[in-house]
C-alpha cells in the first residue's frame, strides 16, 4: 500500500520550495497588513466618536463571523462586478489581511485595557500629547500582553495560506494540487507541503516566545 | 461640563491678592452622588495647604479636578487668576478648548498614590520625558534638571534603574522628582504615602518637607498622617460630605476643633493609631 517514490521525491522538490517562497511572502505580506490595519481597528474604536466605534466594532465582529474562505472569493469574484478588479495576489493579501486584522484588533484590544488607568492620567498630569501617549506610554506597555497572541496569529495566518490557491494564488497547496493533477501522484506532495508546514511553524512558535521574553527585558518590564 | 456660556463669573482674577488657586462653588457631580457641593477654596501663592476628611468626602475629588482629570459640573475653578476649565467667549466663560486646557495644566502637577511611574522607562528616562517632550527642552538641558532633582530627592544613584526595581518609597521619590521637573506652580499629593511600608513613609514625607522649607511651592496635600499635616501645612482643611466644615492654623484645628465633626473625625483618627 505504501509506494512511496523517492526519485519523484526529489525531482518535485525544488518546485515546491519555490513555491514556499510564495507562501512565505503571501503569509509576510498578510501579516504586516493585518498588524497595522489590526492596530488601526482597535484605536478606532477607542476615539470619543461614538457613531466609529460602533461601526469598527460591528465591522470586526462581521470580518470574525464569517469564514476566510468566502471573504477571499468576495474580494476576488464580487470585487469585479463593481468594477474593481484585482489580481489574484492583491485580492487575497486584501482579504487574508483584513481577516486578520479584525482578530488582531481583539489582541491589540486586550493588550491596551491591560495598562492600568494611573498610565493614562501621570500622562496627562505631564501633558503629554495624546499620540505621546499612545505612541509612547500606553502601546509599549500594551505589547508585551499583546505578543502572544500576535505569535499565534502569525502561525496562524501562515497555516490559512493555503485557502489563497482556490484564486490561484501560486503558493505551496496550489502547487502541490498543479503536480498531482500533471502527475496523478497526490502522496509525495501532500506529504511534502505537511513536512514543510511543520518545519516553518514549529521554529516559529518557539522563536515567538524568546522574542516575547526578550521584548520584556528590552522594556525593563521583567 | 456645563456647555453653556457661564456670565456670573469673573474672565479673569485681578487685584493685588489673587490666590493661585480658587474654587469657586465648584460643583461635582456622579449621576447622582454630589461630591463636591458648591466648593469654594481659595490657597494663596507659596501656601502649603493640606486637605483631611473622611472617606468619600471628596479630597481627591478636589485635586483631580485641578489636575484636569475630572470635568466640572458648576462653578468655575481659577488658576493663578485664569480659569482653569474655562475660556473667555460669547461673552462670558465657555468650556475651554484643548489647546487652552494644555497650556492651563502646564501649571500643576500632581504625585499619585500608586506613584504611575512610566514602568518601561528609566528613573531619568522618567523625569525627562516631559521636559523633552512637552516643555520642549534640549535633552541635555533635561537631562541636568533631572539628574539635579533626582539628586535633591535622594535618587541620584538609581536614575538608571527602572521603577520595578525601585522600592515603593524610592518611586515616589521619583514620581515627585517627576512632576517637579515640569516646573508647575501648584503641587498635589494624593496620599502619596499611603501606599507605602511604615519604615519607608518617612523618606518621601522628609522630601515633601524640604520642598515646603525651601521653595515657593503652591501646594495642596491629601494625607492620613495627621502628624505629618500639623507640622508642614499653613492650613488645614477639614472635608466632609463635599464640603469644608472646618479650616485653620494646624495648630487651632488639632488643637482646638470648633465643629464637632472635626472633633469626632480627628478622635476617631487618633484611636486608630
Ligand atoms: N469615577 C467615579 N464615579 C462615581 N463615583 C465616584 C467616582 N470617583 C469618585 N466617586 C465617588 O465620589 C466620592 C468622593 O470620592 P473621593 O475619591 O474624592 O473621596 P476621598 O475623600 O478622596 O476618599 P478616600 O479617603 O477614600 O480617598 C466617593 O463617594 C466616591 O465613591
Ligand atoms: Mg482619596
Amino acid at each position: 500500500m505504501f509506494d512511496w517514490r523517492w526519485d519523484f521525491t526529489f525531482e518535485i522538490l525544488p518546485r515546491l520550495l519555490l513555491a514556499t517562497v510564495n507562501t512565505l511572502m503571501a503569509a509576510g505580506a498578510g501579516y504586516a497588513i493585518a498588524v497595522v490595519l489590526g492596530l488601526v481597528l482597535a484605536l478606532a474604536q477607542r476615539t470619543p466618536y461614538r457613531a466609529l466605534t460602533y461601526a469598527v466594532r460591528e465591522l470586526v465582529e462581521f470580518i470574525r463571523s464569517t469564514p476566510l474562505v468566502l471573504q477571499i472569493f468576495f474580494v476576488f469574484y464580487v470585487g469585479p462586478q463593481f468594477g474593481i478588479r484585482l489580481a489574484p495576489w492583491t485580492a487575497g493579501m486584501i482579504a487574508i489581511g483584513l481577516h486578520y486584522a479584525a482578530y488582531l484588533s481583539e489582541v491589540y484590544r486586550g493588550g491596551l485595557e491591560s495598562v492600568p488607568k494611573g498610565q493614562w492620567e501621570a500622562s496627562l498630569a505631564l501633558n503629554l500629547s495624546p499620540a505621546r501617549t499612545y505612541f509612547r506610554i500606553i502601546i509599549p506597555q500594551a505589547l508585551p500582553p499583546s505578543l502572544a497572541g500576535m505569535g499565534n496569529y502569525l502561525v496562524g495566518i501562515f497555516k490559512d495560506t493555503p485557502m489563497l490557491s482556490v484564486i490561484g494564488v501560486a503558493e505551496l497547496m496550489h502547487t502541490a494540487n498543479a503536480i498531482g493533477s500533471e502527475s496523478y501522484r497526490f502522496l509525495e506532495p501532500y506529504t511534502l507541503v505537511g513536512v514543510i508546514f511543520l518545519a516553518i511553524s514549529l521554529p516559529t512558535a518557539a522563536l515567538i516566545r524568546v522574542f516575547e521574553a526578550w521584548v520584556r527585558r528590552q522594556l525593563g518590564m521583567s | 461640563m456645563t456647555k453653556e456660556t457661564l456670565s456670573d463669573f469673573p474672565l479673569e482674577l485681578e487685584g493685588a491678592d489673587v490666590p493661585m488657586v480658587r474654587f469657586s462653588k465648584v460643583t461635582k457631580r456622579y449621576g447622582d452622588l454630589t461630591v463636591l457641593d458648591s466648593l469654594d477654596l481659595d490657597v494663596a501663592e507659596g501656601e502649603m495647604v493640606t486637605i483631611i476628611g473622611p472617606s468619600g468626602s471628596g479630597k481627591t475629588t478636589v485635586l483631580r479636578m485641578l489636575m484636569t482629570l475630572e470635568t466640572i459640573n458648576e462653578g468655575v475653578i481659577y488658576v493663578d487668576g485664569k480659569p482653569l476649565t474655562h475660556m473667555p467667549g460669547n461673552g462670558g466663560l465657555v468650556p475651554a478648548d484643548n489647546r487652552y486646557l494644555r497650556k492651563m495644566r502646564a501649571n500643576i502637577g500632581m504625585c499619585f498614590q500608586h506613584f504611575n511611574l512610566f514602568p518601561h522607562m528609566t528613573a531619568i528616562e522618567n523625569c525627562m520625558e516631559g521636559p523633552v517632550h512637552v516643555l520642549g527642552l534640549p535633552k541635555r538641558e533635561a537631562r541636568e534638571r533631572s539628574e539635579e532633582l533626582l539628586e535633591m530627592v535622594g535618587m541620584a544613584d538609581k536614575r538608571d534603574q527602572h521603577p520595578s526595581r525601585l522600592s515603593g518609597g524610592q518611586q515616589q521619590r521619583v514620581a515627585i522628582a517627576r512632576a517637579l521637573a515640569m516646573r508647575p506652580k501648584v503641587m498635589l499629593f494624593d496620599e502619596v504615602t499611603s501606599a507605602l511600608d511604615p519604615e519607608v513613609i518617612g523618606e518621601v514625607t522628609n522630601v515633601i518637607r524640604r520642598l515646603v522649607a525651601e521653595h515657593n511651592l503652591t501646594m495642596l496635600m491629601v494625607t492620613h498622617q495627621m502628624g505629618f499635616a500639623k507640622d508642614i501645612s499653613d492650613r488645614v482643611c477639614f472635608f466632609f460630605g463635599g464640603r469644608i466644615e472646618e479650616q485653620g492654623k494646624p495648630e487651632d484645628l488639632f488643637g482646638n476643633p470648633q465643629r464637632e465633626r472635626t472633633q469626632q473625625f480627628l478622635s476617631a483618627v487618633k484611636e486608630a493609631s
